[in-house]
């Protein structure tokens, strides 16, 4: 085996009075010919930092490598000069990134940015690079490739466009390959198929892979070597094996800890009093037509959606993107208007209310959001968001205060928390008082959309054991859609399954997990990363 | 069905579109100027000095001004359909003509207008982006406060001051030279000459507003992930700004350049009076203090249709420039 690179004592400067010094500091990572090194880490660890510091695209001046080198084939990358980098990018050293739909020129199609490497980098006639590039897009296993050659990225699915930045970046048939969380904007389905051309290709070239991530499951699939990095350091590195079965570092051990099980925990008897009942909840969206004809494009989001919730229990709403699993979520809480079914909370009927009918129902059902950045207003403090709902509904100032400053105690916050604002605090704790808000008004059910997909996986944990034990001690129902199956394990009672606006299946979670009846829900189960690997699963679960 | 045959339909079915646009246009701006003091008799009869009623009430109804408002009115949009905008008592004309007439220097002084504003603009912008917080961009950013803050017809005093008087460069005023007889290649010559200082004027406020729309738009886009993209490909930082940047952040400016052309055609009028240029600003302007309607009214209509055009066009731009736009 040859060393492709070695980073060795990597120091990344962050701006001066910042929080931090370094992103990174003294970080150690050697990089194997035809291997596939993980960086694991969360947020903030450095790990997209260390990966950006050998490509030299640290954003400069400000960030910048402040010490240590950077050895690729016997050339110290952090101190080659611009225009030799600028070699190195594209030809030695590629890169893919976490989004696709924003790593892509929106109006240059993708032929001619897989067209831009070759005529950068080699001296060739434009009908040879024209079949090279078809022959990139083949090799990536798009559907026509004749045709993806004129495409521009909107024209293509996220799944696509992560293709087509994997036939852009091998087009030179690279010595290493950067992948920066190259899956996480992906459904579990498309990541899957991502991951195994990621591996195909890496064997069939010989690549050095240097794969970043926050996600076990990932690695656990695809690593040959593990890294794990917090805050800057790396603190272990190993085999996939040695680090994912036997972690030495009390960090490594929380972090896989905290990765949610597969198994889904044991079955809580079921309440007999129904709160909630969907009937057949229609919800289209159509666009295009208008004033003067036209033929409008409709999407059904919800077909006939129907379904019930007892008392006490958590329902997960599982699906992936255009699932139509948030369209349900909005249309219960009435932020969207449903067409035609019924949404009978006790014995009204919520679809057909108007604006004034429904205020007095609002408060029973409330919603938590996904992004805990932007869906608390940054101007207001953060007590008064809480307090804001309570005193709406008649609350006096002192009452609302008083709830205000129980229930931040309940979230798990310090009460110090009622003067300050959302941005003085970190993604968790908005979290916190997003929940905090929704529970201002007593309300029977609380509709969660994806509450934790934003959050670190430690954190995460948390917050699901939060949504748990408030579940319990107010007596609360819940609707939680989640996109992740391991998540929806731990947290559900049962589970629906959406495919595109219908529900394909309903049933418990034990049942849904250990003997799936559609093929859908097999192939989400199928797709789920890391079978295996973790605490407590068992050979059943992994189905 | 081919792109460019989409294009056609569209381009057919929003023209189709425009009419009963332009119908609102005209019945609304009618019932505006109704709300006018006086009319075109009070004018007349104030500038003869002596008119007995009896003679005012004459005129009135030789006009048509006796009529209750919705005869004039459909008086009026009959004629309108028929392409007929009435005539012009004050100027002894039919409408159209000396609307047509004056609509051409407004049109040459509004495009070389636009594409100076534009054209600097885009290439002030970026060159000010693209050298972020060197003298270049203090530079820039200096001059496009200090013209944006500028009353247009101080501008155009101090230029001719400047340029025609001291320095001789450039006519004070006009669109030709009458006396001169110029005709084929020296008449475009001559009158490219008298355009220099209206088209400075006009366009320094606008090319200010461009630049820094530019400039900022360069910025946000720089800061997208495509363009880190491009870096790790090995593209030069000249490739990145001129094919990836470059495009993208053209969308707002053509957004905006096409909204402004309307408040285009009213600015003119400052500048017209300054340069005693014969374009429909200084005619609309004329019309108002004559109570002239019917020519008021030729004169809204074809600016609207003017705007309506416009529109249609820059929308046609962007969809060549984006090709997430689909012309449908």
């Amino acid at each position: 085996m040859t060393r492709l690179l070695d980073i060795r004592d990597l120091h990344v400067a962050l701006p001066a009075g910042g929080q931090r010094a370094h992103a990174v500091k003294a970080a150690d990572l050697h990089l194997e010919e035809n291997e596939i090194l993980c960086v694991v880490g969360e947020s903030g660890s450095g790990k997209s930092l260390t990966a950006r510091a050998v490509m030299g695209l640290l954003p400069k001046p400000h960030v910048h490598i402040s010490q240590g080198e950077v050895m690729f084939q016997g050339e110290d990358l952090a101190k080659a000069s611009e225009a030799r980098m600028r070699q190195i990018r594209g030809s030695d050293i590629s890169m893919i990134f976490q989004e696709p739909m924003t790593a892509l020129n929106p109006v240059m199609t993708i032929g001619n940015q897989i067209d831009e490497v070759f005529r950068f980098h080699e001296n060739m006639p434009g009908k040879e690079r024209r079949a090279r590039a078809l022959k990139l897009l083949e090799d990536v296993q798009l559907p026509d490739p004749e045709q993806t050659l004129d495409a521009y990225p909107h024209q293509l699915s996220g799944g696509q466009r992560q293709r087509a930045m994997i036939a852009m970046a091998l087009a030179l048939d690279p010595k290493i390959l950067i992948a920066d969380e190259p899956t996480t904007a992906l459904d579990v389905t498309t990541q899957a198929q991502v991951l195994k051309l990621i591996k195909e290709m890496q064997a069939e070239h010989g690549t050095g892979v240097l794969f970043i991530t926050h996600d076990f499951g990932v690695v656990a699939d695809i690593a040959d070597r593990v890294a794990v990095m917090q805050n800057g350091l790396v603190v272990e590195t190993g085999t996939t094996e040695e680090v994912l079965r036997n972690p030495q570092h009390p960090y490594t051990q929380g972090l896989m800890a905290a990765v949610p099980s597969l198994t889904p925990r044991a079955a809580r008897a079921r309440s007999d009093e129904s709160v909630l009942s969907v009937n057949k909840l229609v919800k289209t969206y159509s666009s295009g037509g208008g004033l003067f004809g036209g033929k409008a494009r409709v999407v059904h989001a919800a077909k006939e959606v129907t379904f019930d919730l007892a008392r006490g229990e958590t329902l997960g709403i599982v699906g992936e993107s255009g699932s139509g699993k948030s369209t349900v979520a909005r249309c219960i809480v009435r932020l969207n208007d449903a067409e035609a079914g019924e949404i009978m909370l006790g014995d009204t009927d919520l679809r057909p209310l108007g604006r004034s009918a429904m205020r007095a129902h609002r408060s029973k059902i409330q919603m938590v959001f996904q992004d805990p950045f932007a869906s608390l207003n940054p101007r207001t403090k953060v007590g008064k968001i809480i307090a804001q709902g309570p005193l709406l509904y008649g609350a006096s100032p002192e009452e609302a205060r008083a709830r205000a400053l129980e229930l931040l105690e309940i979230v798990g916050l310090d009460d110090r928390a009622y003067d300050r604002f959302p941005h003085e605090f970190s993604g968790g704790q908005r979290q916190r008082i997003g929940i905090a808000r929704a529970l201002a008004l007593e309300p029977q059910i609380l509709v969660a959309d994806e509450p934790v997909s934003a959050l670190d996986v430690s954190i995460q944990a948390q917050i699901l054991e939060l949504l748990d034990s408030i579940r319990d001690r107010m007596n609360l129902s819940m609707v939680f859609i989640t996109h992740d199956l391991r998540v929806a394990a731990q947290v559900c009672d049962r589970i629906a399954v959406m495919r595109r606006g219908e529900v394909v299946e309903i049933g418990a979670t034990e049942g849904i997990f250990a003997n799936p009846q559609h093929e859908y829900t097999r192939d989400l189960l199928s797709a789920v990363p890391g079978k295996g690997w973790f605490a407590s699963e068992t050979a059943a679960a992994a189905g | 069905m081919s792109q460019s045959s989409k294009r056609i339909r569209y381009v057919l079915k929003r023209l189709l579109q425009a009419i009963p646009i332009i119908l609102a246009i005209v019945v609304l701006n009618f019932f505006l100027l109704q709300l006018a003091e006086g009319d075109a008799v009070d004018v007349l009869a104030g500038e003869a000095g002596s008119a007995t009623p009896e003679y005012m009430a004459e005129l009135r109804a030789k006009f048509g001004l006796d009529q209750p408002l919705i005869v004039q009115l459909g008086v009026y949009l009959k004629n309108v359909v028929m392409l007929d905008l009435g005539y012009s008592f004050r100027h002894e004309m039919p409408v159209s003509q000396l609307v047509f007439d004056r609509f051409i220097p407004t049109l040459i002084l509004m495009s070389s207008t636009i594409v100076i504003a534009v054209g600097f603009g885009i290439i002030l912008g970026l060159i000010a982006a693209t050298g972020l917080n060197t003298w270049r961009d203090t530079a820039i950013s200096v001059f496009a406060l200090i013209t944006y803050a500028t009353p247009l017809f101080w501008v155009g005093l101090m230029l001719i001051v400047v340029f025609s008087l001291n320095l001789g460069w450039f006519p004070t005023s006009g669109m030709e030279n009458f006396a001169m007889f110029y005709t084929g290649w020296d008449r475009v010559v001559d009158i490219a000459h008298h355009l220099v200082l209206p088209t400075i004027t006009l366009s320094l406020f606008y090319l200010a507003l461009y630049t820094r729309l530019m400039r900022a738009s360069v910025l946000e886009q720089q800061g997208e992930d495509y363009v880190t993209t491009a870096r790790a490909k090995g593209l030069t930082e000249r490739r990145i700004v001129f094919v990836h940047v470059l495009r993208n952040a053209l969308l707002p400016v053509v957004t905006m350049a096409g909204v402004q052309v309307g408040a285009l055609i009213g600015g003119s009028v400052i500048v017209e009076s300054v340069f005693a240029w014969p374009g429909l600003g200084m005619l609309a302007f004329e019309a108002l203090f004559s109570r002239d309607l019917n020519l008021l009214l030729g004169i809204f209509l074809l600016s609207a249709s003017l705007v309506v055009a416009v529109n249609l066009v820059v929308d046609i731009i962007y969809s060549l420039l984006d090709p997430r736009i689909e012309v449908s």
